[in-house]
């Protein structure tokens, strides 16, 4: 038996390296920058290109390119920076590039606090880009997680054709934690489709499928990209029924397939009255106090850790709070998520713990709020 | 070789403006290069010459204002054999001014087309980076203000090895562009030419009055020879052929027992230099070797030479959930700035807990049993200490044995570092305590 002991930025290169990743770009930013050395340390020798662009925006702007070229692309980055990508985002969007964004997420607003972690990104992530239209956002709770939902995320982001990012947190990204290779989950590597044959539209689907199959540019084939409104063929449209069903078409990818990918892990136990939802660095907290209620305090609670934040997988959310007299809503940061839990579980009392002071919320807290009832 | 223009899509461009002619030029310059269509990626940005990739029957990226050269070095890196050819009017020029740098300084093989007509054409005429100051625009008075951008003088003193300035209405201009397309390196040409649905309706520019403008700025015709250097992407893939590093997928083999059958939360509080960070990586690689869990987090100063450094360490034979110290078994208190950094935990701690004191330093009561040491005596220096105190907290074998720390060195250190190391446990071992 061997173990890693590497932390979650780490964690989340190996994913990346793992899922065929051979480009990435970032400007230093902490608690992302060491996420940066890895992949310098590690893709140039896997014959991939890593590199530091001038700015956040140069750097997802490389990536946006080497992908539309043909490469597993990524790029990572904090609140400060995912503001700066945030044009870029739109357009992965929009142009439906694959790219995979590390949000290593840390005290806000603004410039706030460089080394002490939060959660506040979570509303941002799913807002923070014009156009409104749906991006996919995976939470991992730790060094494990870092990995495999890395390889999800690359997998998602091929698969439809989008930008997904990786909600991660300076007390994840920074905080080291053992890990085994052999126990740990590796998802099958799953690559973009590919166009095979026929004329070649770089934005037509086939009949039934939401996903335009790819090429790169670069390639025999002329290929076309374009961040501005577009019809199939990746030219300028003004017609509103063409930009409608485009726009439907990019909602549609996403939301009709949700299920497919809202991950979860939930801790069910026999009586429990109380439903905890966490997800990220808060979901050890959950987890060791549902274990210390239930376990030594003969109080049952049951746990939902979230994994999939965006889409919000009402099923997932529905089938956990049934029966619950309670749902507790534990958050690094002043209530964001509990919104969505409250537009779904509208018929039941649904409460917030959080708090954004740096600090992790600890298990002893979220056991006094259980037990205040 | 045919024409690369898209017969579908015939350029659309106000009657009059120069857009149109540098189209048919850059045609001519691919025409006479011989390249197809899969050859040469177009990429633009927003404005009147955002729709440039739209009249060529090439690869076409077009992207947001002012980072089309971002996009670009992306495609050149991922496709080195494609020809890329970046146009950008003044407006993306101004606004991507960092991306324009770094193209400079990199030196990627890309061609650059600045179309420039001295003002936002699309957005109705304001004024840009490039516009003179006496021009009339639609900002105002605000170009009065400022100093017109000469793009060759950046380009040069950013590092482009070549760098012409032309008058779209130059006769020989394909060639000048079929030059700048084929050098193997950044390409900047800073094409001039006249915008008559804005710019000119107040501002007449004839051909002739732009290259008497030419004329009297300092002449730049292609390469400049002290910036002539190597090809960034060819050169980034032979400095990675040298690059062996891989990544460890193994990590560390379990070799000994587990030592402690429940968690041990264990905090150094120290100062920058004191390697505390590294004390406690070895203290987790030593764990680590018994097949324990182990959890790492560190709280230093951004100004890393300077200030606290403290590092907790939680070691467990069960999964680790909650990642945060609450009640310390073991406080290695090396400083005062440390301590003070977190004064609170002492209180925290039971009497079963451990604190392994450097003298001198000052720590709140405490129930836990304190073992004070004099590490200057022993002849430990500052950076040995985070080192010494866990040799001394090792002797107790919990949560880690003497011969588990000296098996983690050995692993993490070689040749001089690892002799240093060897060092400090043997005088640690002798140490008045
Ligand atoms: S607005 Fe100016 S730059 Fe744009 S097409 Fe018309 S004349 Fe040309």
């Amino acid at each position: 038996m061997s173990l890693l002991f590497i932390d979650g930025n780490q964690a989340v290169a190996m994913g990346a390296i793992h899922s065929g990743c051979r480009f990435f770009a970032a400007y230093p930013i902490t608690p992302a920058s060491n996420l940066l050395s890895a992949m310098l340390d590690t893709l140039p020798s896997a014959g991939g290109i890593a590199l530091q662009g001038e700015d956040e925006i140069a750097s997802i702007g490389y990536c946006l390119g080497a992908s539309m070229a043909g490469m597993k692309v990524m790029t990572a980055t904090s609140g400060p920076g995912l503001s700066l990508y945030s044009e870029n985002i739109s357009f992965a969007i929009a142009g439906e590039i694959p790219i995979v964004i590390v949000n290593i997420m840390r005290q806000g607003p603004s410039t706030g606090s460089a080394t002490r972690g939060a959660d506040g990104d979570v509303q941002f992530m799913r807002w923070g880009c014009s156009g409104g239209l749906p991006v996919i956002v995976l939470a991992p709770a730790d060094v494990s997680d870092c990995f495999t939902l890395t390889v999800h995320a690359f997998n998602l982001a091929e698969q439809y054709r989008c930008p997904v990012i990786i909600a991660s947190n300076k007390e994840i990204g920074m905080t080291s934690g053992t890990l085994d290779m052999e126990r740990v989950e590796k998802p099958a590597v799953i690559d973009r489709t590919l166009h095979e044959a026929g004329p070649f539209l770089p934005f037509q689907v086939k009949i039934g499928e939401d996903v335009p199959p790819f090429l790169p540019i670069g390639g025999p084939i002329l290929v076309r990209q374009t961040s501005s409104t577009h019809g199939p063929d990746g030219y300028i449209t003004t017609n509103p029924s063409e930009i409608q069903a485009g726009v439907e078409r990019l909602q549609r990818k996403i939301d009709s397939n949700m299920e497919s990918f809202s991950y979860f892990d939930l801790e069910k136990r026999e009586g429990a009255r109380t439903l905890l939802v966490a997800y990220g660095i808060t979901a050890g907290a959950a987890r060791a106090a549902a274990a210390e209620l239930s376990e030594n305090q003969n109080i049952p609670v049951s746990l939902l850790v979230l994994k999939t934040l965006w889409p919000v997988s009402e099923q997932v959310l529905q089938a956990a709070a049934m029966g619950m007299e309670r749902i507790l809503v534990v958050e690094m940061n002043l209530g964001q998520y509990v919104q969505e839990i409250r537009r779904v579980i509208c018929n039941q009392r649904v409460d917030f713990y959080g708090k954004m002071s740096g600090q992790l919320i600890s298990p002893k807290e979220i056991i006094e709020e259980v037990t205040r009832g | 070789m045919d024409s690369l223009l898209n017969p579908d899509r015939p350029p659309v461009f106000c009657p009059g403006c120069s857009h149109d002619r540098s189209v048919h030029t850059l045609d001519r310059a691919l025409k006479e290069m011989g390249l197809k269509g899969s050859d040469v990626v177009i990429v633009s940005d927003i404005g009147c010459s955002g729709l440039f990739d739209t009249f060529f029957k090439t690869h076409a990226f077009h992207g947001l204002h002012g980072r089309a050269l971002t996009y670009a070095a992306g495609i050149k890196l991922a496709q080195p054999h494609l020809k890329v050819i970046v146009t950008m009017g003044d407006g993306g020029l101004g606004i991507g001014g960092a991306h324009f740098l770094a193209a400079c300084r990199r030196n990627l093989d890309i061609s650059l087309l600045v179309l420039n007509n001295f003002n936002f054409g699309m957005t109705g005429g304001q004024f840009s980076c490039t516009t003179p100051e006496h021009a009339s625009v639609a900002s105002s008075f605000l170009n009065l203000l400022e100093k017109p951008f000469d793009v060759c003088n950046v380009a040069a003193c950013a590092g482009a090895p070549f760098v012409a300035r032309s008058s779209v209405y130059r006769k020989n201009l394909p060639e000048l562009l079929a030059e700048a397309i084929s050098f193997k390196g950044f390409a900047v040409v800073d094409l001039w030419g006249g915008c008559p649905a804005r710019y000119m309706k107040k501002n007449p520019l004839s051909p002739k009055e732009i290259e008497s403008a030419i004329e009297k700025l300092q002449p730049y015709q292609g390469v400049i020879s002290t910036n002539i250097r190597r090809e960034y992407s060819s050169h980034y893939r032979e400095e990675a052929a040298k690059d062996t590093a891989g990544v460890d997928w193994q990590g560390i083999e379990k070799t000994f027992e587990p030592t402690v059958k429940e968690r041990r939360e264990v905090v150094f509080l120290g100062s920058a230099g004191q390697r505390v960070i590294t004390g406690g990586g070895l203290l987790g690689r030593a764990a680590i070797l018994a097949g324990m869990n182990v959890t790492q987090k560190n709280d230093y100063n951004i100004t890393v030479m300077r200030g606290p450094s403290v590092t907790e360490v939680i070691v467990s034979p069960q999964a680790i959930t909650y990642t945060e110290v609450g009640k310390p078994d073991v406080i290695v208190a090396l400083s005062e700035e440390g301590v003070r950094k977190c004064w609170g935990l002492f209180q925290k701690m039971e009497k079963e807990g451990r604190v392994i004191l450097a003298a001198g330093v000052e720590i709140p009561t405490t129930d836990a049993e304190v073992l004070e040491v004099n590490f200057k005596a022993g002849g430990i220096k500052k950076k040995e200490r985070a080192l010494a105190a866990l040799s001394l907290l090792a002797q107790t074998g919990d949560p880690v044995t003497l011969e588990m720390l000296r098996e983690a060195i050995s692993q993490s250190f070689h040749g001089k570092r690892l002799e240093e190391a060897r060092l400090v446990l043997e005088k640690a071992a002798t140490i008045p305590v």
